[in-house]
């Protein structure tokens, strides 16, 4: 873990933002979760028996078909669903619910359609009191992190999906949370966009330090982003692999042509291979 | 999609080009204008052609199965608008009516988007009231008119509250519906912000189930005016019903478009009160569009 960190050490910038806290913040912690959904005969187990330790500052992507559980393990760390057993932990404190403490980006069509790009983002910190001058001032500095500011006034609908989820990603992080989680935000995007989405993601991260789980289908996507990768395998989900990618960041599209990021790509692939064989054969057992 | 590509690729830097002005701008600007034109003259010509049909239809008695024997012609009725017009009286009635319409149409809304709101939101308010709704929406209000003369007190009181009949129940069904269309993500996301439940219903469930309620709220005030009428002809002294109505009891038949005419004009005109007043409210949808 820390020879990883060594390996690749991330861009240090100073975040010019209005961040308050100095400690390092976002430590995941997941205890032998199982997520049942329903009950008595009906019940099924959604995931089943996960641990992970996810450290501060960590960039995480959870690897799987859809149907694996991935979502609804992303959910029980934003709070959304309660752990059937096992512990969430963050920061070595139960979760409670969701909160602005686990910023969350959705995949699409999650912005108020009423309310003005600044005023979106501007929400969490309205709901926690703040005046609409401070909250909008605030607002206006995460617009400008994510290149938005030029569309402040406009109405989310007037946007195109990428831009939309720029104004979803500095909303999340506007309530500086410790931890960021995002479901498959690029997944509705076209490929061009998606591509270009995913840099800006990481440039954003280089800035603002979080810990961020990432849920998405597309291995690409995963090698591209994460330090880690959790590969993960359905009915009832399970990790079946946990691979470092050990690629030097700041990271640009060039890399994904590069041999490194191949070879990289190629052992997942290998691992992934390997290990939902094992699965499959595992169920049909 | 080009221009979104390039938008997205100009991101970091500070840019949208602002919308190109080209020579063609004035063109469609005087193309625009001569369409309303043309729309304008077509909607007066289609009037104008009604207007010399009801004329001559008077003019030679016309006697189809529909008889226009006793039809006021359009001269008839355009000097009794006239002798009306400079009539105090005239506008007694006018005012009664929208004094009544405007007391029964706002308790109306309160209390409708009030029941609607807690029928979509809270189970328990759901399954105390939707019995009633059920079973007494399909009564019209004009069905409650000798009943209310019964129970209110005072003839005022039994018009205003058929007034207020018709309107309660399109308001309280559409807001019921619009809190249940509310989308679940942006609950989702309103939670994950930090909102309470009090937050989230204000600031998430009202607003979006505001264009439903403007729905309600604009069918409302038609079959207010509706129950208006009919409350008025039934019962009562003043009001533009019954200005309607004594003009045929009386025989005083220019009278009755007189009354006909106010009706369509006021009618028309609290219709688009209500949508003017909602416009602000509902100004990001006319953007998102």
């Amino acid at each position: 873990m820390l020879e990883r960190l060594i390996q690749c050490p991330r861009v240090a910038q100073p975040p010019p933002l209005t961040t308050g806290s100095a400690a390092p913040q976002g430590e995941v912690s997941i205890e032998k979760v199982d997520v049942v959904f329903g009950q008595g005969n009906e019940a099924h187990a959604a995931v089943t028996d996960i641990t992970i330790h996810i450290a501060a500052g960590e960039f995480v992507c959870l690897l799987g078909p859809s149907g694996c559980g991935k979502s609804t393990l992303l959910n029980s760390i934003a709070g959304f669903v309660k752990p059937t057993r096992g512990h969430v932990l963050i920061d070595g404190q139960p979760v409670d619910g969701p909160g602005p403490g686990q910023g969350m980006v959705f995949q699409q069509y999650s912005l108020f359609p009423w309310k003005t790009v600044i005023d979106n983002v501007a929400f969490g910190p309205r709901m926690h009191g703040r005046s609409r001058a401070e909250a909008r001032s605030l607002a206006g500095e995460y617009l400008d992190l994510v290149g938005l500011s030029n569309v402040a006034k406009r109405y989310p609908a007037t946007l195109s999906g990428g831009m939309q989820q720029r104004v979803g990603i500095a909303r999340a992080l506007v309530n500086q949370p410790r931890l960021l989680v995002m479901d498959e935000p690029f997944g509705a995007l076209d490929a061009q966009t998606r591509a270009i989405m995913q840099e800006n993601l990481l440039h954003i991260w280089s800035r603002i330090g979080t810990t961020v789980v990432f849920v998405t289908h597309d291995i690409d996507e995963a090698v591209f982003m994460a330090d880690r990768v959790l590969v993960m395998s359905a009915g009832p989900g399970r990790i079946i692999a946990d691979i470092a990618i050990e690629l030097s960041r700041p990271r640009h599209r060039d890399i994904t042509t590069e041999d490194a990021f191949i070879h990289i790509k190629r052992q997942c692939l290998d691992i992934i291979n390997v290990e939902s064989r094992k699965a499959f054969e595992r169920q049909n057992y | 999609m080009s221009s979104r590509t390039t938008t997205e690729i100009a991101f970091g830097a500070a840019a949208e080009a602002s919308r190109p002005r080209n020579a063609g701008f004035a063109l469609a600007m005087n193309r625009a204008l001569i369409e309303k034109a043309k729309l304008w003259l077509s909607r007066l010509l289609t009037l104008a052609i009604g207007l010399v049909f009801w004329h001559l239809a008077t003019k030679y008695r016309l006697d189809a199965y529909i008889r226009f024997e006793n039809v006021p012609s359009p001269k008839q009725v355009g000097a009794a608008l006239w002798t009306h017009l400079g009539d105090p009286r005239f506008y007694v009635h006018i005012g009664v009516s929208l004094r009544r319409i405007l007391t029964g149409y706002v308790l109306a809304t309160l209390l409708g988007i009030g029941i609607g709101l807690a029928m979509g939101r809270s189970w328990l308010a759901r399954s105390l009231i939707d019995p009633y709704i059920e079973f007494l929406r399909p009564i019209p209000a004009v069905g409650w008119i000798p009943l209310a003369i019964l129970m209110w007190p005072t003839e005022e009181s039994s018009i205003v509250y058929i007034t207020f009949l018709g309107a309660l129940f399109p308001i309280v069904l559409n807001t019921v519906h619009g809190v249940e269309q509310t989308p679940e993500v942006l609950v989702r996301a309103a939670r994950s912000l930090g909102a309470s439940r009090a937050q989230i219903f204000i600031h998430i469930v009202i607003p979006a189930a505001l264009p439903s309620i403007a729905t309600g709220l604009a069918i409302g005030m038609g079959v207010s005016w509706f129950s208006l009428l009919a409350g008025e002809i039934i019962s009562g002294q003043y009001g533009i019903g019954y200005f309607t109505w004594s003009a045929y009891s009386l025989i005083n038949y220019p009278d009755i478009v007189v009354g006909m005419l106010a009706i369509g004009v006021l009618g028309a005109f609290s219709t688009w009160a209500v949508r003017a007043l909602l416009f602000p409210l509902l100004a990001w949808q006319k953007a998102s569009r």
